[in-house]
């Protein structure tokens, strides 16, 4: 439960941060930029300034440091796209290069869509959301056999509103460490 | 503000522990043809509360959207036999058809159902049955009765001696979700349930001779597709293919199930024969394919492609190579198909910025027309006449069943007490 609300108050966050999760359409459009300002992009290149609150180390220990950068473990997406945007790159690449780094460490990739559009196309959507993390994850030097996909579309839903404020948190995918 | 919405929805989950659907009709009556119901004498025994068969009867004609049954209080007489009809009073009062009939037991727990229907203009008989029953069928013969009306008025078969399934959710406060598979009368009697799990179920769809349901089921943790036979409750698990396996649809011969399977990379659409077990691959795209059925002749299929960019429908030919044609173009989401069983519509959701309804295409002239109103209705499925369309709604943020006419006028919904019911499919009219 208190992992949940971690990742609930972290998504929070990071949504309330990223110019990139917008409500609606021109998915495509919305370019990486990495850009600045959220708490993950701030952190995310080696050897970044002194004095950060998050640390990047890829030790096998890192997973369990609540002050790692690892510790943010949520994706966001744009409706009807499955393309990682913005700070969550950099986001995705950290645990790309902690599963390359730690063998024997592996992950359940957890895909999820927002409640609006049709069941079954949201499964492939969600499919797709979690495909591409695996695929910037592999791109990273994580080992297809560390990552196992599944897809839950609409299914499971992180918050129960019926408006963007709750789709936003929805249109996720959730990284999972076995 | 959420955690307010979430203690609400909660509340409302736990209000009730039977699963019964409520159905009333919210809109349009205009237009329908006036008839009147005179309740059933029963002979040798008293009337069943849960099995009223005129009532059933006056409930099912209001529901086709078609008939306007006269209230009770309204009625002028209460004729038993042909000859206490006295037609013109009817006539009077502007009824064009009129319908008597009556239960008498046989023994114990045996009946016989019979009833008369006049067009009241002639002044002539236009049907007269007599059905055997038990006390657990009067409500089916009941909906039977429904049924021979509505077929000898309109011409549709009708559609209400049949099975609905569906699938709810409920959540009790501090446990996981319960996830029902459950099957039910059209009018939300005798449910049963299927199917219990912690796990999401999705996709209920009846086999072209109603006895199973196919299914996407979690409770491995992985979706599965599986085949439920209803009466004896075994179940076959079909496909556990690595990633997605989803989307069931039944070819009309009941020999094949479309799927939509990733294992290849993508979600695509594939055809399996259920005895062979053979798989054959019906779309290879890089985009989305998905959510396919078939045709009435079994020739070819309807599906959902994300190969423009956004969803949309696409048909393709079972033959090897077919290549698919776009069906729809107006609007950014059209998905989700159902085909009547005459082939000639297709309903569909249609979805623009944040509202989606259920649209229906005009094969023949290639016209579409919205007939729900959003703001997020799924899974719309054709009645076995296709003159009316199952979908789900939402009504006060709550996830309803409804059911609208396929000309968009009438309009009705199927109220769960209990949970959130969802992804309703239709069986056919039983013989």
């Amino acid at each position: 439960m208190k992992n949940y609300l971690l990742i609930l108050l972290m998504a929070v966050t990071l949504a309330a941060c990223d110019p990139n999760v917008k409500p609606d359409g021109d998915a495509d459009g919305s370019a990486a930029d990495g850009s600045t300002g959220a708490q993950v992009g701030a952190v995310g290149g080696e050897g970044g300034a002194a004095g950060q609150a998050l640390s990047a180390s890829y030790e096998a220990s890192a997973i369990n440091d609540a002050n790692s950068v690892l510790a943010a473990r949520v994706i966001y997406f744009d409706f009807d796209s499955s393309k990682v945007v913005g700070d969550f790159v950099e986001l995705v690449k950290h645990h790309g290069r902690y599963l390359s780094a730690n063998a024997s460490a592996s992950i359940r990739l957890e895909g999820h869509t927002d409640e609006r559009g049709t069941r079954e196309y949201n499964v492939a959507l969600a499919d797709r959301r979690a495909q591409s993390v695996k695929r910037l994850l592999m791109f990273q030097g994580a080992s297809s056999d560390q990552i196992t996909v599944i897809s839950y579309g609409e299914e499971k839903p992180a918050s129960l509103g019926h408006d963007e404020e709750s789709w936003s948190l929805n249109r996720r995918a959730e990284l999972v460490y076995q | 503000m959420k955690r307010y919405l979430l203690s609400l929805i909660l509340i409302s989950f736990c209000s009730a522990s039977q699963a019964v659907l409520n159905i009333e009709i919210t809109e349009g009556v205009e237009g329908s043809l006036p008839i009147a119901v005179v309740p059933f004498q029963w002979v040798g025994g008293v009337k069943f509360a849960d099995a009223d068969v005129s009532a059933i009867i006056t409930s099912d004609l209001a529901r086709s959207g078609k008939f306007a049954p006269l209230p009770d209080k309204d009625l002028i007489a209460y004729p038993k036999q042909p000859e206490d009809v006295h037609f013109p009073s009817w006539r009077m009062i502007g009824i064009d058809h009129l319908i008597i009939g009556g239960v008498k037991q046989e023994a114990e727990g045996q009946y016989q159902v019979h009833f008369r229907l006049f067009d009241v203009l002639k002044g002539e008989q236009l049907l007269g049955y007599s059905f055997a029953a038990t006390r657990n069928s009067l409500r089916s013969v009941a909906h039977r009765i429904s049924d021979h009306i509505i077929k000898s008025l309109t011409g549709l078969p009708g559609a209400f001696d049949a099975r609905i399934s569906y699938v709810t959710a409920k959540q009790l406060p501090g446990k996981a979700v319960t996830y029902l598979l459950q099957a039910a009368d059209t009018d939300g009697f005798n449910s049963q349930n299927l199917l219990t799990s912690n796990e999401p179920i999705m996709s209920p769809v009846w086999s072209p001779d109603g006895e199973r349901l196919a299914y996407v089921s979690f409770e491995h943790g992985v979706p599965e597709i599986f085949i439920h036979d209803i009466h004896t409750a075994k179940r076959e698990l079909v496909s556990k293919f690595k990633g997605i396996n989803g989307a069931p649809a039944w070819s009309p011969d009941g020999t094949r199930l479309a799927i939509t399977l990733s294992k290849d990379g993508n979600p695509d659409v594939y055809i399996l024969d259920l005895s062979s077990k053979r798989l054959k691959r019906l779309t290879k795209h890089w985009s989305i394919d998905t959510e396919a059925v078939w045709m009435p002749d079994g020739k070819s299929l309807v599906f959902t492609s994300s190969r423009s960019g956004k969803p949309q429908l696409y048909q393709i030919s079972v033959s090897a190579n077919a290549k698919p044609q776009r069906l729809t173009f107006d609007g950014k989401y059209n998905a989700n198909a159902s085909i009547s069983r005459d082939g000639k519509t297709i309903s569909f959701v249609q979805g623009e910025n944040n509202v989606f309804r259920v649209a229906v295409l005009y094969l023949e002239t290639g016209l579409v027309q919205q007939v729900t109103d959003g703001p997020l209705d799924e899974s719309p499925e054709f009645s076995p006449n296709g003159s009316m369309i199952l979908y789900a709604s939402q009504h006060k943020g709550k996830p309803v069943l409804a059911a609208v006419s396929t000309d968009g006028r009438h309009k009705q919904r199927l109220g769960l007490s209990d949970g959130e019911v969802r992804e309703p499919a239709w069986s056919v009219v039983k013989k």
